[in-house]
């Protein structure tokens, strides 16, 4: 029996949440004895390399242009596959796509889904008990999925990826959209304009700014620290809603939720729907100039200190450390 | 055109989270209960101002839940919402809950189902995409705008990386985000004429749960903020470093 696992190229690469659900669905396989097989669409073989590396023993590779980012689409491409395989678990990341495209599956194969776990699962007998993140992050569930056919989407950066595995060599996957008919006609398509940098649900190291910035034109000191470490840049929801930023860059109960290995947190008062999208965040650092900004107390490390003074210290810090280690 | 918003009752958002019953259940003790914020502020504004622009003849709440929900749901009818429906029953996951609402929709041919981006207690984002999935009808998660004209709506929606703006013709399921449409704050008139709108209670058409939430543990918090002075950065750099080995 295999686990099947959906995966992405995003920007050219596997995305690293694809990676992670590779390396959770060997952990699975490994319990209750079966095998690890990924579907992805439109791959190259470096993409199948590196999916081996993560712990694919399968790769089913897809070539299809009219799939893209349209849900029903890749509901129907990851159920044939389930079929075909004889899937009874089946792996999404708790991304964009896995957030649409999970729940859907579900619905067409009467399936228990946990969306976002962040652990392993304990295999009991037939069912599956899998842990994940409620109240925004403040507590955690352990949920039961009782039945047959179970599906699970990762949180992303839950754990560190593994590439101890080896490569294997992809087979062609041929799917039939001809009885789904997608009704979405796609009129735009817009990026974020990252400048590159990695898009925040993914990004490791974050740098972000609230309304003690004062105003936009201050931000060049937040980028410059960014880019020392390069890191992805956030704010608070009332820079966003100032249009300082833009929205996409919000974090929080109501923007983005993350947990970057670092967050940087900088003029942020620390209220708690700030809190509910980033304390999942292994490191907190947190710059204030007001000792009493509640924030302190969800931090690892503080400064007291105006960030215009301490920001461009710290900046010169990171590139002294930096050059060191090359 | 008739809209079907889907709203949740959850705890405010700066409650104190606690169990009971050996962690099995949450404390809803002393706990203030709103509309789940994606739900009232995106979804049923949204909803509210097409009905405004005559462009939907009818909005409907829809509620799965125990009676104790109902002044969250007589606060959304308070809003300008035209009447609500409580399916009388605690379901125990997303599935269950997405396919009351999914049955209702279809019952009562509603062609619009809005829905939130998640709940802020459950953090699924499951229920919108499991109700399309029942009606196999299209879904568009993570909407910001939405527009809508006879039987067509556009939309602009989050994507990996990125948004796009999509075209799709009624009926469909789209998941209401943050730029949809700005909170309202109820007035007098509508306070007032929330008291007699009607509100329908229908009892669950099934029972099959395919997850449950055996316990539940609290987070643990940070303990201690080691404080560093803003005149030695450099010493934060290198507990970065060595002690929380993040960089
Ligand atoms: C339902 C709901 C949902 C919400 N969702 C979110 C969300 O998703 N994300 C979010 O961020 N907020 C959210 N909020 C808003 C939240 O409650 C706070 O209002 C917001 O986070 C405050 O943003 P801030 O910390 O940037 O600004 P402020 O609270 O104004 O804090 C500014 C901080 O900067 C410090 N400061 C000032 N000058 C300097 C300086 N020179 N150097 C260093 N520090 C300085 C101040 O001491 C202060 O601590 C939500 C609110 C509600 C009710
Ligand atoms: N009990 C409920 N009754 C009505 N609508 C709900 C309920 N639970 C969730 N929803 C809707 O589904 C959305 C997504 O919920 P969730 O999948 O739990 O994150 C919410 O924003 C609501 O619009």
């Amino acid at each position: 029996m295999s686990v099947l696992v959906y995966t992405e190229v995003s920007k050219g690469r596997v995305k690293k949440s694809s990676l992670e659900c590779i390396n959770y669905a060997a952990n699975i396989a490994k319990q209750i004895g079966g095998s690890v097989t990924a579907i992805i669409n439109n791959a190259d073989a470096s993409h199948c390399e590196e999916m081996g590396k993560a712990g694919a023993t399968k790769i089913l590779s897809v070539k299809n242009d009219s799939i893209k980012n349209d849900s029903m689409l890749i509901t129907a491409m990851v159920e044939q596959a389930a079929k075909a395989e004889g899937s009874k678990v089946i792996l999404f990341a708790f991304d964009v796509t896995g957030k649409a495209a999970a729940p859907r599956l579900s619905a067409k194969l009467n399936a228990g889904l946990v969306a976002g776990a962040i652990d392993f699962p304990v295999v009991n007998g037939s069912s599956f008990e899998v842990k994940k993140n409620v109240f925004s992050g403040k507590a955690n569930a352990t949920y039961v999925i009782h039945s047959d056919i179970k599906i699970i989407s990762l949180l992303p950066n839950s754990f560190p990826v593994q590439l101890n595995g080896s490569a294997v060599a992809a087979s062609d996957f041929n799917v039939d959209l001809s009885s789904v008919q997608s009704k979405i006609v796609v009129k735009e398509v817009k990026s974020n304009s990252g400048g590159g940098s990695i898009p925040l649900p993914e990004a490791e190291l974050v740098v972000s700014a609230g309304r003690g910035l004062k105003g936009p034109e201050n931000w060049k000191i937040v980028e410059d620290l960014a880019t020392s470490l390069g890191a992805t840049t956030a704010c608070s929801r009332p820079v966003a809603d100032m249009h300082w930023r833009p929205h996409h860059e919000h974090v929080g109960q109501t923007g983005v939720a993350i947990r970057p290995n670092l967050y940087i947190a900088i003029g942020i008062s620390g209220a708690i729907q700030h809190l509910a999208g980033v304390n999942g965040s292994k490191t907190i650092v947190v710059i204030n100039n007001d000792k009493e900004a509640p924030f302190f107390k969800s931090a690892d490390y503080g400064i007291i200190g105006d960030a215009f003074t301490v920001l461009p210290k710290l900046t010169e810090a990171i590139k002294k450390f930096k050059s060191s280690q090359n | 055109m008739k809209i079907l918003v889907a709203i949740s009752n959850v705890p405010d958002t700066t409650t104190k989270i606690q169990f009971t019953d050996g962690d099995t259940k949450f404390n809803g003790q002393g706990v203030t209960y709103v509309i789940n914020p994606y739900d009232e502020w995106y979804a049923l504004v949204r909803a509210l101002e097409l009905k405004e622009a005559n462009l939907a003849e009818k909005v409907t709440l829809i509620h799965v839940g125990l009676a104790d929900s109902e002044a969250t749901i007589r606060k959304g009818l308070s809003l300008g919402a035209d009447d609500a429906v409580r399916i009388n029953t605690d379901g125990p996951d997303a599935f269950f809950v997405a396919e009351q609402i999914a049955n209702y929709a279809k019952a009562n041919s509603y062609e619009l189902v809005l829905v939130g981006k998640e709940t802020i207690n459950y953090n699924g984002s499951s229920v919108g995409a499991i109700i399309a999935g029942l009606l196999d009808q299209p879904f568009v998660s993570l909407a910001t705008k939405l527009e809508v004209a006879g039987n067509k709506i556009t939309a602009e929606h989050e994507i990996d990386g990125g948004a796009q703006v999509v075209e799709c013709d009624l009926p469909l399921v789209i998941s209401c985000a943050k730029g949809m449409a700005e909170q309202r704050i109820p007035n007098m008139r509508g306070i007032m004429a929330a008291r007699t709108k009607p509100l329908q209670v229908v009892e669950a058409s099934n029972n099959n749960s395919l997850t449950t939430i055996k316990s539940y543990a609290l987070n643990p918090g940070r303990t201690t903020c080691k404080m560093i002075s803003e005149d030695n950065v450099d010493e934060l750099v290198s507990l970065l470093h060595t002690e929380a080995k993040v960089i």
